[in-house]
C-alpha cells in the first residue's frame, strides 16, 4: 500500500492504495466516482474512459501510480443534472441512450474530440468513437447529440 | 430500482437496520424528502395501497415489480398512470423491482411489459381515481358526477374555486381499499371493476415524454447495480473451471498469500470464489489462485461440424407443432416444382456491456440482495432454495444493470454473491469479469432449419414445410450456475425456444410448421448453456422463413413484396406495414436478383416481415457488397412498425434503433466460437459487435393504433432484420446466404463457390 496523490476534477485527492491498482477502481471504489464504468478491463469497450492530461484514456488499463499528479477528468467533472455540460445537455435533448452504461465512454470521448476539433463532421465523429462499444444501439442518437452540442 | 427513494416504515427494522446510502442528488434528494412513509404491509394484489401511494404534496408513488432494463419502460408506465389519475407526469415516482414492496407482476421479458403491466397499473390508477373522487364528493358535498380533475386537483364543474387536491384528500394516508385481482404474474387482472378512461381522453399517453432515467445516466449520478455499495462490503470474484463440469480437486491457498487484502477462498462443492477487501485484490486473487480441476465430466460438441451433427441427428425432447394444415406430403408430391433449403444460425451472445454484478448481505436467518435481475421474485425464490431460507426472509432489490436482452432472466451473479457473503458473514459485491460474462453467460441457442415448398403449374405455393431444430433455454427458468455447482439439479429439459416467425403469416393450403428442441440440459454447468435472447428464436426462424419466401419469389420471377402480399390473407395490419416500408424505402417493383452490374460494389435491397405476438414489422434493407473483399455494408434499414397504441413515440423509435443495430450486428458479425473445453470467444476482439463506422442509416414509419392496447417495442423489430439483409445480399449478388454471420470470409468463399 502507498499514498498516491491525484488531481481529479480539479481537486487534489490522496488515496492509500496498492499502486498497481488500475485507476478505474480507485476512482470508483475510493473516490466514489461512478461515472467511469467497468466493461471489460481490456481496453476494448471504452466504458471506463477518463480524460488524462487532455487525452481520452481507458482507466481500466492504467495503474493509479501512472496517473499521479496528472490532471484527471471524469464524467462528474463535466457537469451534473442540475448544471449539465453542453454535451450532457445535448445528450438529454436527443434522448441519446437506452441502458446508458456506455454513456461515460461516449461523452468522455466526445469531450476529448471536441476539445481538439470543435466542429467535427459526422465522419470524424464516427471515426473517433469507433472504439467505444454500445450494445443497445444508441449510436445514431449519440452522433446527433454531439452534432447538436457543436453547432 | 426506484426513480426516487421511498421507504415503508418497518422495513428498515426487518432488514436489520441496514441502511444503504445512494448518491441521489439534485431533484432526486428533494423528492426523497417529500416521499410518503407508509406503514409496512405485505404487498397484496387486492389492496390498492400495494400499487400506489399519494403523498401530501400530491406526488404519487407507483410500486411495481416490473424493472427498468434501459428500454424506458418506467417512463411509459408512469405516463399511463399519470394520464389515468389526471396528475402531472412529473408527480409520478416509480418504485420498482423490490420484492418487499411490490406485487409479483411477472418477469420483465418478452417485450410484454406495456401489454400486460400497463393495463394492471392503469386499472389500479383508475380505482384510485374513483376513490379520490368519492372522497372529494364527500368533502365538497356534491355528487361525484359533478366533479372534474385537473393536475391532481378535484373541483366542482363550473365552480373551479371549490376544489380539493389529491394530497389534501389522502396525502400520506392509506386508501384501505380492496380491489379485485385474479390470476397471477403478468396474466393478473387488476381492478377490472374500475372504469378506466376512454383512450381518446389521453393527454400524456401518446406523447414523447423525455425519459425519467436518462439525465443522471449522462452525468454519473445514476445508481446502476455496479454502483451499489453497502457498509462493511467486501469484494468477491468467481473462479470458474477452465473446462466444462469439472471439480476443484485441490485448491492451493498459499498461491494467493502474497496478495494483500484477501479475506477468504470460498469453496462449496464445485463453486469457488475469493473474497477480498478491495476489488483489485479480489481480481488478482481470482486470477492467481491455483486450482487443480478434475477432468471434465461431460463432453461438448468440439466444433461446428459436431454441433451440426448433433442438431441434425438427436431425438428431440420438446416438440411444437403450431401449424398443421392440409396434407403437405401429398401437395409436395403433386407440385410441379419443389424447393428445399437448410438455414443455419450459430450460438450468439447477449453481450451485456457491463458484466453481471450483485451485492448480497446474507445473515443466518435472512438475506438482502441487490441485483439487475429481470425477475426479482424468481431470483428471490431461487436464492431462498440455494440458501435454505424461507422466501419471505429473502429480499431482492433491483438496480438497473447494463442492457441485458434476456440474459438477466437467468440472473446468476446474486447466487455467487450470496454464497460468498454467507461464507464471510459480511455483505459481498461480486462483479463478473469480461471472460466470465462472455464465457459463462447463457447463450442464444443455435438453429438448424429445414424448409420445403411446392409450387403448382400456375406458380402458386401449395405446400410449406418448416422444421426448426434448436435447443431449449436450459437456464432461463431452471437451476442457475452456482446452484448447479453446489449440486442442485435441473428438473426438466428447459423452456421451449418458441415456434413462431416460421412462415405462419402466409396462407398456404398445405402448411406444416414444427419446432423441435433437443436435449441440452446437463446436471452440471456448461459454458454453452442457453437462454432467451431478444425475441428468442425468432430472428433465426424469420431468417429462414423470410429467406425461403424470397427464394420462391425469385425462382418465380416475382417482386418480393408482391409475392408476399399474395399470401398474407386478412392480416391487414401486416399488409399495411409492408406497404409503408416499401413506400418509405422507395421500393421499385422488380424480381430479385438485381440486374448484374459492373464494378466491385454491388448494391441490393431486401425485405422481410413479421407478426410478432401481434406487433407488425416490415424491414427493408439496402446493402452494398464489396466483391473483392466480401464485405457487406448495410447502408440503410427502413422499418415500418405497428405495436398498437403508441405510448411514447420517441421511446418506440429509440427501441427500433436498438433492435436494428443489434440485428445488423448479429447478422454480419456475431458467432460464439467454442471447442470441447468451452467458449473461445472470451472478449470483444474474439466476439466483435457493430461499431460506429458501420452503423446504417435508419428510417422509421410508426403506425399508431390508438384504439388498440399498447404492445411492447423492445423486441419485434429485430426479428426481420437478418432476413432482410440476407435477401438484400442475394439481390446484390445473386447468391443466397443461408447462414449467419455474413462475415467477409464467408461471403467471399460463398461468392467464389457460387452457391
Amino acid at each position: 500500500m502507498a499514498r498516491v496523490s491525484l488531481k481529479v476534477n480539479g481537486r487534489s485527492r490522496v488515496v492509500d492504495t496498492d499502486p498497481s491498482t488500475p485507476l478505474l477502481y480507485v476512482l470508483r471504489d475510493d473516490l466514489r466516482l461512478n461515472g467511469p464504468k467497468f466493461g471489460c478491463g481490456l481496453s476494448q469497450c471504452g466504458c471506463c474512459t477518463v480524460i488524462l492530461d487532455g487525452n481520452a484514456v481507458r482507466s481500466c488499463s492504467i495503474a493509479v501510480s501512472n496517473a499521479e499528479n496528472r490532471s484527471i477528468t471524469t464524467l462528474e467533472g463535466l457537469g451534473s443534472v442540475a448544471h449539465p455540460h453542453r454535451l450532457q445537455k445535448a445528450f438529454i435533448e436527443e434522448q441519446a441512450a437506452q441502458c446508458g452504461y456506455c454513456m461515460n465512454g461516449m461523452i468522455m470521448n466526445a469531450k476529448a474530440l471536441i476539445d481538439r476539433n470543435p466542429h467535427p463532421t459526422e465522419v470524424e465523429i464516427r471515426r473517433s468513437l469507433d472504439g467505444i462499444l454500445c450494445r443497445c444501439g444508441s449510436h445514431l442518437r449519440v452522433i446527433r447529440a454531439i452534432q447538436r452540442a457543436t453547432v | 430500482m426506484k426513480t426516487r427513494q421511498v421507504s415503508r416504515r418497518g422495513f428498515l427494522k426487518s432488514a436489520g437496520g441496514l441502511v444503504v446510502s445512494f448518491s441521489f442528488s439534485g431533484p432526486m434528494s428533494r423528492l426523497v424528502a417529500q416521499s410518503p412513509d407508509l406503514p409496512a404491509v405485505e404487498p397484496e394484489a387486492t389492496s390498492l395501497d400495494s400499487w400506489l401511494a399519494v403523498a401530501q404534496n400530491g406526488s404519487v408513488t407507483v410500486f411495481t415489480s416490473k424493472v427498468e432494463l434501459g428500454t424506458g419502460i418506467e417512463t411509459a408506465l408512469a405516463q399511463i398512470v399519470a394520464d389515468e389519475l389526471d396528475v402531472p407526469f412529473q408527480k409520478i415516482q416509480m418504485d420498482w423491482g423490490d420484492t418487499a414492496k411490490s406485487v409479483d407482476q411477472g418477469m420483465t421479458v418478452a417485450s410484454r411489459t406495456l401489454e400486460r403491466a400497463g393495463p394492471q397499473l392503469r386499472q389500479a390508477a383508475a380505482a384510485a381515481r374513483q376513490q379520490l373522487l368519492k372522497l372529494a364528493a364527500a368533502r365538497l358535498e356534491v355528487p361525484a358526477e359533478q366533479l372534474t380533475v385537473r393536475d391532481g386537483v378535484v373541483s366542482i364543474i363550473g365552480s373551479p374555486a371549490k376544489k380539493v387536491s389529491y394530497g389534501e384528500l389522502i396525502g400520506g394516508k392509506r386508501f384501505n381499499l380492496k380491489i379485485t385481482a385474479t390470476g397471477e404474474g403478468w396474466d393478473m387482472k387488476v381492478a377490472p371493476e374500475a372504469r378506466a378512461k376512454d383512450p381518446k381522453e389521453y393527454k400524456i399517453v401518446g406523447t414523447s415524454v423525455p425519459r425519467i432515467d436518462l439525465p443522471p445516466k449522462f452525468t454519473g449520478e445514476y445508481t446502476y447495480i455496479q454502483d451499489v455499495r453497502v457498509p462493511g462490503m467486501l469484494h468477491g470474484r468467481v473462479v470458474r473451471p477452465p473446462v466444462v463440469n469439472s471439480k476443484p480437486a485441490r485448491i492451493d491457498e498459499p498461491s494467493i498469500r502474497h496478495i494483500p487484502g484477501v479475506i477468504k477462498v470460498v469453496q462449496q462443492e464445485n463453486f469457488v470464489g475469493v473474497v477480498a477487501e478491495t476489488e483489485w485484490a479480489a481480481i488478482q486473487a481470482a486470477r492467481a489462485l491455483n486450482v487443480t480441476w478434475s477432468a471434465p465430466a461431460e463432453k461438448l460438441p468440439a466444433n461446428k461440424n459436431e454441433l451440426e451433427a448433433y442438431l441434425r441427428n438427436t431425438k428431440s425432447v420438446i416438440d411444437m407443432n403450431p401449424v398443421k394444415k392440409g396434407n403437405v406430403e401429398e401437395a409436395l408430391a403433386r407440385a410441379s416444382r419443389t424447393f428445399q433449403a437448410t438455414y443455419r444460425w450459430p450460438f450468439q451472445l447477449h453481450g451485456m456491456l457491463g458484466p453481471s454484478c450483485a451485492v448480497a448481505d446474507v445473515r443466518s436467518d435472512r438475506a438482502t440482495v441487490w441485483t439487475g435481475t429481470q425477475a426479482p421474485f424468481m431470483t428471490r425464490d431461487k436464492l431462498a432454495t440455494l440458501l435454505g431460507l424461507a422466501k419471505k426472509n429473502v429480499r431482492v432489490i433491483h438496480r438497473e444493470a447494463a442492457g441485458c436482452y434476456g440474459r438477466l432472466e437467468p440472473d446468476d451473479v446474486p447466487e455467487d454473491a450470496a454464497l460468498m457473503s454467507r461464507a464471510v458473514g459480511r455483505p459481498v459485491r461480486v462483479q463478473w469479469m469480461r471472460d466470465d460474462e462472455h464465457g459463462w453467460s447463457p447463450k442464444g441457442p443455435p438453429h438448424l432449419i429445414s424448409v420445403r415448398a411446392g409450387v403448382d403449374s400456375q406458380g402458386n405455393v401449395i405446400a410449406w414445410d418448416y422444421l426448426d431444430r434448436s435447443f431449449p433455454w436450459t437456464d432461463a427458468r431452471g437451476v442457475l450456475l452456482a446452484s448447479r455447482q453446489v449440486g442442485l439439479k435441473p428438473a426438466d429439459p428447459g423452456f421451449p425456444n418458441g415456434a413462431t416467425s416460421a412462415g405462419e403469416v402466409y396462407q398456404f393450403a398445405n402448411q406444416k410448421i414444427a419446432a423441435q428442441n433437443l436435449p441440452w440440459q446437463t446436471a452440471g454447468p456448461i459454458p454453452l448453456r442457453t437462454c432467451n435472447l431478444r425475441s428468442p428464436g425468432q430472428p433465426a426462424r424469420c431468417f429462414a422463413s423470410e429467406g425461403f419466401i424470397d427464394e420462391l419469389a425469385s425462382a418465380l420471377s416475382v417482386d418480393p413484396i408482391q409475392f408476399r402480399l399474395r399470401y398474407l390473407g386478412e392480416n391487414k395490419r401486416l399488409r399495411e406495414v409492408l406497404l409503408a416500408a416499401a413506400q418509405k424505402a422507395a421500393w421499385k417493383e422488380r424480381p430479385s436478383p438485381a440486374p448484374v452490374s459492373a464494378g466491385p460494389k454491388l448494391a441490393g435491397r431486401g425485405v422481410a416481415i413479421t407478426d410478432r405476438a401481434g406487433a407488425m414489422v416490415a424491414v427493408v434493407a439496402d446493402v452494398e457488397v464489396d466483391k473483392p473483399t466480401g464485405k457487406v455494408s448495410v447502408k440503410r434499414i427502413t422499418v415500418a412498425h405497428d405495436c398498437g397504441r403508441i405510448v411514447n413515440p420517441d421511446g418506440v423509435k429509440n427501441q427500433i434503433d436498438g433492435n436494428v443495430i443489434q440485428g445488423v450486428s448479429r447478422t454480419l458479425l456475431e458467432e460464439v466460437q467454442f471447442d470441447a473445453a468451452g467458449v473461445k470467444s472470451l472478449d470483444w476482439k474474439s466476439y466483435p459487435i457493430l461499431t460506429f463506422q458501420n452503423i446504417p442509416a435508419i428510417e422509421i414509419v410508426l403506425i399508431n393504433r390508438p384504439e388498440m392496447e399498447a404492445l411492447g417495442a423492445g423486441e419485434p423489430s429485430i426479428v426481420p432484420v437478418p432476413a432482410a439483409i440476407a435477401n438484400a445480399v442475394f439481390d446484390a449478388t445473386g447468391v443466397r446466404f443461408r447462414e449467419v454471420p455474413l462475415t467477409p470470409e464467408r461471403v467471399l468463399s460463398t461468392l467464389k463457390s457460387g452457391s
